[in-house]
């Protein structure tokens, strides 16, 4: 809403680039620079964490009704949100609530049947029937990922995967981490620079219905292995930072305090939150007055990040969520 | 070092012959297992009897040798076992039978060997070593055949994709030296397989090795974990 209040003269691109051809602003220095320069950006002895989650293929279709999980199958059991009538080349603000389903509705997405348990307006907990080997063949076999409305043709589930994803628990991709090439990361470690991995349930970034949008993200599940947290305590002790991939993983570590263990991500960041944990974010680019751009703010002040986006957008960047990066350093 | 209680494991061609042999062995020292294979009948059965026996074991209906189902392999099997630290590349196909000589295969037959028995587990591996590398432990081992080495008339197709699978091993292995990462490619020797049968019906299965037999000392290299990576190891006599 805030996005139109603001105009600048170079709006960001917002096509897609490929993973080894991506740029980063550093905002710091007002640099733009390419994505593969980041070992160079960074300081030996800081921590770089990944979220490790893979993208589900969490869109799937029962005739005119499309689900979207909202987070990591538990079990039998599916959450997400319902859409009503249209595909993803209509944005998720402007597709309709669905027709009305009662809960006890059986919903056949493909080789998926899955009952409707719960509901609260769009959001719906579902149960499949059959166990586990069926569910995950059948959630494969007629899922796909949660697409971009800008797009013109579907992703495919490889396009929405970073280089070392593990588990399916991610809604929709943690696509900060998609620059992160191999020859990047062997760069990292080359500049001493330690890379280590949790994994957080990112969630939808939209469910199309403005109430359930305003209480976004939702609270989302992570764990944190012991050898990460290892690496935290021993980059903080050493004078060194924590530079998270994603604003999944800043909510990660700064739920837990940079802890072991499993939890749940409630906090909300905004340029009020003071990070604990966190010293830098390495994210996608977004205008002033999206939800995005605002929660950069606690790594950075407004004027700062404003200045950046309109550079980046002069040089031509993508804001594509398969698009350009910025590095952002307190 | 590799302990296998507790780790996810993935094995291709799992339904039958080494593949089912080295799932179950897998699974008796405490791993869970993601079994893939092409034939949803065979595999859904040798899962159903593995479970009988109270192993953790998992049935993906996959072809190894289709690019689109290479991811869903991935995620099916996280979904399943979380992550994978064990992998086992054993699927693979020897292209028409009887076997013929070079000049007379098909392109296209030569094609899907490949497919199945070189980019299969390349891609495959594509999608899990990242996780493996940057956690710093993992193994992955790809089932060879002392056709990789030896020329022999006939097993053209097969013996030129064993070949330059134990190449991608030993490029991975340099590739992921110091990672904590093992890759290693070995040989198991003759065995009495569905394989083998089609390849030399003639044989006398009695001078062929046990699929388990040669399924236990894989797995016990893997449980010991003084596998050197990038090397090529002969498991079997």
């Amino acid at each position: 809403m805030g996005a139109l209040a603001y105009a600048y003269d170079a709006p960001l691109r917002s096509d897609e680039v490929a993973r080894h051809d991506v740029r980063m602003v550093v905002v710091a220095s007002g640099e733009v620079v390419p994505f593969r320069e980041l070992p160079a950006q960074l300081r030996r002895g800081d921590l770089v964490v990944v979220n490790d989650a893979a993208t589900l293929p969490g869109s799937l279709r029962a005739g005119d009704v499309e689900l979207r999980l909202s987070g990591p199958v538990e079990g039998n059991v599916l959450c997400g949100v319902l859409l009503g009538a249209g595909d993803f080349h209509t944005r998720t603000e402007d597709r309709p609530a669905p027709r009305e389903l009662a809960i006890g509705t059986t919903l056949r997405f493909g080789a998926l049947a899955a009952r409707i348990v719960a509901r609260d307006g769009r959001r719906v907990e579902l149960v499949v029937d059959g166990d586990g080997d069926a569910l995950w063949q059948a959630l494969y076999a007629s899922g796909a990922p949660v697409q971009y409305a800008h797009r013109r043709d579907a992703l495919p589930l490889d396009a929405v995967q970073t280089a070392y994803a593990t588990r399916p628990w991610a809604a929709e991709m943690p696509s900060a981490g998609r620059p992160l090439t191999w020859d990047v990361i062997v760069g990292l470690r080359r500049a001493g620079i330690a890379i280590a991995t949790l994994t957080h349930a990112a969630g939808l970034s939209s469910t199309g219905d403005a109430r359930l949008d305003a209480a976004l993200p939702w609270p989302e599940r992570y764990e944190i292995p012991e050898a990460t947290a290892r690496a935290i305590a021993a980059t903080r002790a050493a004078g060194g930072r924590v530079i998270a991939i994603g604003t999944t993983v800043v909510r990660a570590l700064e739920a837990s305090g940079g802890a072991a263990g499993a939890g749940i991500a409630r906090l909300r960041l905004d340029p009020a939150y003071r990070t604990r944990v966190v010293d830098g974010v390495v994210s996608g680019l977004h205008a002033p007055g999206e939800s995005h751009f605002e929660l950069l703010g606690a790594f950075a002040p407004r004027e700062t990040l404003v200045r950046a986006i309109e550079l980046a957008g002069a040089l031509g960047l993508s804001s594509h969520e398969l698009g350009d990066s910025c590095l952002v350093v307190r | 070092m590799t302990k296998i209680h507790g780790q996810g494991a993935l094995v291709t061609g799992a339904s039958r012959g080494l593949g089912r042999a080295v799932s179950e062995a897998l699974a008796l020292l405490g791993a869970r297992v993601a079994m893939v294979a092409r034939e949803v009948g065979p595999l859904e059965d040798a899962v159903a009897t593995l479970r009988g026996r109270g192993l953790d074991v998992h049935a993906i209906a996959a072809d190894i040798g289709d690019k689109d189902a290479i991811h869903r392999i991935a995620g099916q099997a996280h979904g399943l076992v979380g992550e994978i630290g064990i992998v086992v590349h054993n699927a693979s196909t020897l292209g028409p039978t009887p076997l013929r000589l070079l000049l007379d295969t098909e392109c296209e037959d030569l094609e899907r060997v490949l497919a199945v028995n070189l980019v299969g587990p390349f891609r495959l591996t594509k999608v899990l070593a990242g996780a493996m590398a940057l956690r710093g432990a993992g193994m992955i081992v790809h089932v060879s055949s002392d056709a990789a080495v030896e020329a022999y008339p006939r097993w053209g197709a097969y013996s030129i994709s064993k070949a330059a699978q134990d190449h991608l091993s030993r490029i991975l292995a340099a590739e992921l030296d110091g990672t904590g990462v093992t890759i290693v490619a070995v040989d198991p020797g003759e065995m009495d397989t569905a394989m083998h049968a089609a390849a030399i019906p003639e044989a006398d299965r009695a001078t062929l090795q046990r699929p388990a037999e040669i399924a236990a000392k894989l797995v016990a290299m893997i449980e010991r974990g003084d596998w050197k990576t990038g090397t090529r190891v002969k498991v079997g006599g």
